[in-house]
């Protein structure tokens, strides 16, 4: 079967020519399959966002492709013309962003904005328009009425919730959600999480989940993409990347969230911050704030290694030990 | 160190006919020791930061008293009074790209509380700041004396953040969320050096957040608060190991839990959203999503009750 979604070998770049360009994604490669949620993380700068816009096809110069390739069930959507991108969407591909709680048009009623969208879309008929929209409303479980409202008469939750009503309004394969529920409260991020995870399972899209927190994305996903310094650290099943990560990265992220009960212990931060993109160190990114850090690791780029079948990682340390000695529980 | 006695903040909406009052804050008592660490946890709109603004008289209080180290603050501090209570009170704040002046270097950011409380002699100032600077981790101090906000990362900014609240040598510090703006990796240090200084100092402080974990971590006691009340407060181990409230259950629910598979908690039913202050119901504000809610709930609202040792609580279940 075709995957969903598959990146091979994708850089992305900022610049106006290719010599200048700040690479924000480099040789990145990923398969999303259908019906799977993919968790990606990684901190501000990491490139996380930018995938997310090249996914979708939202990539605006001075960003560009560099190299690879970005198939959505097997066409490589890099070479799409502007026109055929803005029919994908919605249609095959949408995206819910980060700050989408502004995303809505703040002086037109909700209804109208699906309204326009299933137009645009070639939905004719109004009534069969006002069908979508309402039922879309209901399996992000707003009461349809709410159509009706401004944005500003929705609570924040509602509002995210309207926005996935409308990412799903025309049954998209694949949804993309960059911090989707970031700017929201515990109780509500957690009802909305819920939401997803049910409404993925009754349509069977694909989910790309994009965030800073680890510890949602390993509840969330499948399976999960680490990323630092634009390129992929580690990727692997959710499950097996909690109980035995193998890049020091991933480890010192699980870690980042101390434990919410029991004794109270001290755990060390890592040190550093993320690296300037316009000036990555030789060798693995990482090196000038690993813990475990080698001689090589400050020289040589560090190969990928495949541990399973699924699980992957980007270490000089992969290849220098073995496995059963690199089992650390986070 | 710290005592707060029914302290009540009204803000007023709208104008004439159409004018509102929204309660931020009701009747809260608490209490914070020498060289504790208590946690205030809630929701937006559950009153945390409002009650971070008026400790520091950043906000006039409607009524209520806070007395810290045994003088009370009158309402409407002004001139000196206000001057001595900000050298006793220091506040982080949570954005530390908005709470720095883009105009000051660090060090004129840092030396500002030392001159303007008197704190060392003027010809001191600059030795003082570097030591400042060092015990935040911005070593070499001379490096960073010069610079400006905008050369700093945020996690070095928020390291300033620390060191000019630490520069008036107040007794109680009032950090509100100051991790939660930063990149993931380097909150830890953060937390850890807010940790280490308030240990070596024995320093008190108010630690504000929504993250269970962080506070969780950085505690002796949680505060849990909702539409401006102390709902359950109690030593962190066990309000944290044993949570009582069915709101502090919900939030330790709905905190994200790498340990687990989401499919084991799906049945978290849609809680809906916290409450308008504007038009808080009648009994205990959480009743409309609580899944014990009982009548009674909605007629009063519950006292704070003990249910084990220094551990309370406002619901009716523990009546």
């Amino acid at each position: 079967m075709t995957p969903v979604l598959e990146i091979s070998d994708l850089s992305i770049g900022y610049g106006w020519d290719e010599s200048s360009a700040l690479i924000a994604v480099r040789d990145v490669s990923l398969v999303v399959e259908a019906g799977e949620v993919l968790g990606i993380a990684g901190e501000s700068g990491c490139g996380k966002s930018t995938l997310a816009m090249a996914a979708t096809g939202l990539l605006e110069p001075p960003g560009r492709v560099l190299g690879g390739r970005i198939d959505y069930e097997g066409v490589d959507i890099t070479s799409l013309s502007a026109e055929a991108l803005r029919e994908m969407r919605l249609k095959d591909i949408s995206i819910v962003f980060q700050a989408s709680m502004n995303a809505l048009n703040p002086v037109m009623r909700i209804r109208a904005q699906f309204d326009d969208a299933l137009r645009a879309h070639g939905v004719r008929s109004e009534s069969e328009r006002g069908r979508m929209a309402e039922e879309a409303f209901e399996l992000v479980r707003v009461p349809p009425r709410f159509l009706e409202a401004y944005p500003h008469q929705l609570s924040g939750g509602m509002r995210q919730r309207a926005l996935i009503a409308l990412a799903i309004v025309m049954r998209p394969n694949l949804l993309v959600l960059d911090e989707p529920t970031t700017a929201l409260d515990v109780v509500v991020q957690r009802s909305i999480i819920q939401s997803l995870s049910q409404l993925r399972r009754e349509l069977g899209f694909a989910i790309v989940f994009i965030t800073h927190d680890l510890s949602l994305l390993m509840e969330m996903a499948d399976r999960v993409a680490i990323m630092y310094a634009g390129g992929i650290v580690e990727q692997g099943p959710a499950r097996e990347l909690y109980r035995s990560a193998g890049h020091p990265y991933t480890r010192a992220l699980l870690t980042a969230f101390p434990p919410i009960e029991g004794e109270r212990r001290r755990q060390d931060g890592l040190p550093g911050r993320p690296p300037d993109m316009r000036e990555l160190p030789p060798g693995c990114p990482f090196a000038p704030r690993c813990p475990e850090v080698m001689d090589q690791c400050r020289t040589v780029t560090p190969p990928s290694v495949w541990r399973t079948e699924a699980h992957r990682v980007v270490c000089h340390l992969e290849t220098n030990a073995t496995h059963a000695e690199e089992e650390v529980a986070p | 160190m710290l005592e707060i006695r029914a302290l009540t903040k009204r803000y007023s909406i709208g104008r004439g006919t159409r004018r509102k009052y929204v309660e931020a804050l009701t009747e809260v008592d608490l209490s914070v020791e020498r060289g504790e660490v208590l946690a205030l946890v809630g929701e937006s709109g559950s009153g945390k930061t409002t009650l971070a603004r008026t400790i520091t008289a950043l906000e006039q209080r409607t009524s209520g008293e806070i007395v810290v180290d045994g003088e009370l603050l009158p309402v409407r501090a002004r001139g000196r009074r206000l001057r001595h209570h900000r050298h006793s009170v220091q506040m982080i704040f949570q954005d530390p790209y908005a709470s720095l002046d883009p105009l000051h270097s660090i060090g004129s950011t840092v030396g500002r509380p030392l001159r303007s409380f008197d704190i060392v002699p003027g010809d001191q100032v600059q030795a003082a700041v570097e030591a400042l600077l060092d015990e935040v981790g911005l070593g070499p101090a001379s490096e960073f004396l010069k610079r400006y906000p905008h050369e700093l990362s945020g996690g070095q900014r928020q390291r300033v953040g620390i060191a000019r609240a630490l520069a008036a040598r107040p007794k109680l510090i009032i950090a509100d969320e100051p991790t939660s703006m930063l990149d993931v990796s380097i909150r830890l240090t953060i937390l850890n050096l807010l940790l280490d200084l308030q240990r070596a100092q024995g320093l008190s402080m108010i630690f504000i957040t929504h993250d269970l974990a962080s506070a969780h971590y950085m505690s002796d006691r949680i505060a849990i608060m909702y539409a401006g009340r102390i709902q359950e407060i109690g030593p962190t181990t066990d309000v944290m190991g044993n949570p009582r409230h069915p709101y502090t259950q919900l939030l330790r629910e709905a905190a994200p839990d790498p340990s687990r598979e989401i499919d084991e908690i799906d049945h978290f039913e849609d809680r809906g959203d916290p409450p308008d202050l504007a038009a808080l119901p009648n009994g205990c504000a959480f009743a409309d999503r609580c899944t014990f809610v009982k009548d009674e709930c909605r007629q009063a609202l519950p006292d704070l009750v003990e249910v084990a040792s220094n551990h309370h609580v406002r619901c009716i279940l523990y009546v």
